[in-house]
């Protein structure tokens, strides 16, 4: 257990900025987050630097309260940072973003509305055609294998249905930007690792890039191009670990050695900041 | 052969009976129960000799139906005018008003308490105040109903439009969505079930509003009619009223509940499913 592998090898300091790859598509600066609460100031993000290039699916892990979904708030444009700047695209994010797609940890489906209603919430919205958004919103569903469940309510629906609705829901208009907010931490580990399946074979045509927050070391590793460790609140970014693992990812690849070293790199992280202590 | 030809005429002899059975079957239990009741109520006053004038059979009072019925029915009318127009008074201005509680700082903080406030004062205390500013007609019945029943509209409305999760109003906004939009698409529907449990609420007091109204100065109406049979010790024609306003709130609050199943489909297709 004490083989694990120096973390120089295998990740870049936190500082790392994109030089090699051109314009970043999401560009954090120096961005922090107070929120005056009842407790008070609470300080929720230190300034938070990071590039995310188009197309990468990059997930953020951190220990509960260090901010992650305060960060995603910021991104989405649906809570404004105290300081710094938030460019998507170049263009600074001063209120909501509609070009995103956002996923919540709760499915957040609307219950009077069929599983086909509730991905189409967002073309009635937008104004988008109907006919085209519908066929995509079949296509969607059927990618998940929910077919045969479009006209059904949410309450006919289980957990993991719900939230792959909420899934093709949120990428129905195809974001160039997806925001998912712990999007299977409320499921079972066999319908999270089906649906960790489903995202990654949903994300793959389109040039898109995702911002994935987890709790889960594994998942973190098993989806992502890179994974952003976040420190105890108030967060910061801690480190930044690059997986170099080949795609399409498959399951049996969480027992690959490289897949492990991760694994143990990531838990060394955690634990020299002090999140899991052991006796 | 021999076996299915000696079954055959059981079958048929089943057969026969079975649509009878069918519409037994069909009958609500609690419908049972109610002839049962009945039943033990006349046996009662038969056998125990009770006077007509302290409690009439009902053999007595479906008599007094047919006697009476031809001044039962149109007082019957009036009072369900009441009720049904002072309901969709309050209705119309229920709802609103929880809108603009929802939606305005000033109405929230300026007006609301003072409906809430206002509460506390019985409606039948002020009864006798409407009839000296509205006359005896139906306006001051009307207005009775609209005071007793728009509360708990406007309460259940405010709670059920203010009980969108944030991350309901997170998604809207997330998509681009306006004010109108979040409000029609989102909060509005969220809102249904609750608006509706207010609603049903209200129907049994628009009913007691109309009685009640009519009870303080009335030349017509059910509440009226039973106040001088009262006065006559007439017990039979008190009863048959009383069946007639029950009548009235049964039809009333079915009717919503109709409309409730057609407005909030979403609710009975997952009852169905669980009783299955
Ligand atoms: N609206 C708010 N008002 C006041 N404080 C808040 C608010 N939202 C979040 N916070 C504080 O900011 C900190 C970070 O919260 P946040 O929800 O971003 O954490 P998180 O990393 O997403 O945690 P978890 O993994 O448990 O979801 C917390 O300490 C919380 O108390
Ligand atoms: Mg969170």
């Amino acid at each position: 257990m004490n083989a694990l592998p120096s973390p120089d090898s295998l990740s870049t300091p936190a500082t790392d900025t994109l030089t090699s790859t051109g314009a970043a598509h999401v560009s954090i600066k120096g961005v922090t987050k107070v929120f005056n609460g009842r407790k008070g100031r609470v300080q929720a993000l230190e300034p938070v630097d990071l590039d995310i290039r188009r197309g990468e699916f990059v997930s953020i892990l951190g220990p509960s309260g260090c901010g992650k979904s305060t960060l995603m708030m910021l991104l989405s444009g649906l809570l404004p940072a105290s300081s710094g700047q938030i460019t998507v695209d170049g263009k600074e994010i001063n209120a909501p973003n509609p070009e995103a797609g956002i996923v919540f940890q709760k499915d957040v489906l609307l219950d009077w509305r069929s599983a086909l209603e509730n991905v189409m919430i967002q073309a009635e919205i937008r104004k988008s055609d109907k006919a085209e958004a519908k066929a995509r919103a079949m296509e969607l569903l059927s990618m998940v294998s929910l077919d045969d469940f479009h006209d059904a309510y949410p309450s006919e629906l289980s957990g993991g249905m719900r939230q792959r609705v909420s899934i093709c829901r949120a990428l129905l208009h195809k974001p160039p930007l997806m925001l998912m907010d712990e999007p299977f931490g409320a499921l079972d580990a066999m319908t999270r690792d089906q649906l960790q399946l489903d995202l990654l074979k949903l994300c793959r045509d389109d040039d898109m890039t995702v911002f994935f927050i987890t709790h889960s070391i594994p998942e973190a590793i098993f989806l992502s191009d890179r994974v952003v460790v976040m420190t105890p609140r108030p967060g910061r970014v801690e480190r930044i670990v690059n997986i170099d693992l080949p795609r399409p990812r498959r399951l049996a690849m969480r027992e690959d050695p490289k897949f492990i070293q991760y694994v143990h790199e990531l838990t060394g992280i955690f634990k020299s900041l002090g999140v899991f202590r052991e006796e | 052969m021999a076996m299915a030809s000696a079954t055959e005429p059981q079958q048929d002899g089943t057969r026969a009976l079975a649509p009878v059975l069918k519409v037994l079957n069909g009958v609500p239990l609690a419908v049972w129960t109610l002839i049962g009741l009945l039943l033990f109520w006349e046996a009662y006053v038969r056998l125990a000799n009770v006077p007509p004038f302290i409690l009439p059979a009902p053999s007595a009072i479906a008599q007094e139906f047919r006697a009476y019925g031809h001044r039962l029915f149109p007082n019957a009318l009036v009072t369900m005018f009441e009720v049904v127009f002072g309901f969709t008074c309050a209705v119309l201005i229920g709802v609103p008003l929880a809108v603009a509680i929802v939606y305005s700082k000033f109405i929230q903080k300026g007006v609301y308490p003072l409906i809430v406030a206002s509460q506390t004062i019985p409606k039948v205390a002020i009864a006798p105040l409407l009839l000296t500013w509205f006359g005896y007609g139906m306006t001051p019945k009307i207005v009775i109903v609209i005071l007793l029943s728009f509360f708990p509209i406007v309460i259940n409305s405010v709670m059920g439009l203010r009980s969108a999760s944030d991350e309901m109003i997170h998604l809207a906004r997330s998509m681009g969505a306006s004010a109108w939009q979040t409000f029609w698409k989102f909060r509005l529907p969220h809102a249904l079930p609750s608006i509706f449990a207010g609603l049903k609420l209200a129907t049994a007091l628009s009913v007691i509003g109309a009685i009640v109204a009519e009870f303080i100065g009335a030349d017509k109406g059910l509440g009226y009619l039973i106040l001088i049979a009262g006065s006559n010790f007439d017990v039979a024609r008190q009863f048959a009223a009383i069946i007639c306003i029950a009548l009235i709130g049964m039809c009333f609050f079915f009717t919503l509940e109709m409309v409730e199943r057609f407005a909030i489909p979403w609710r009975n297709k997952s009852d169905v499913s669980g009783e299955a």
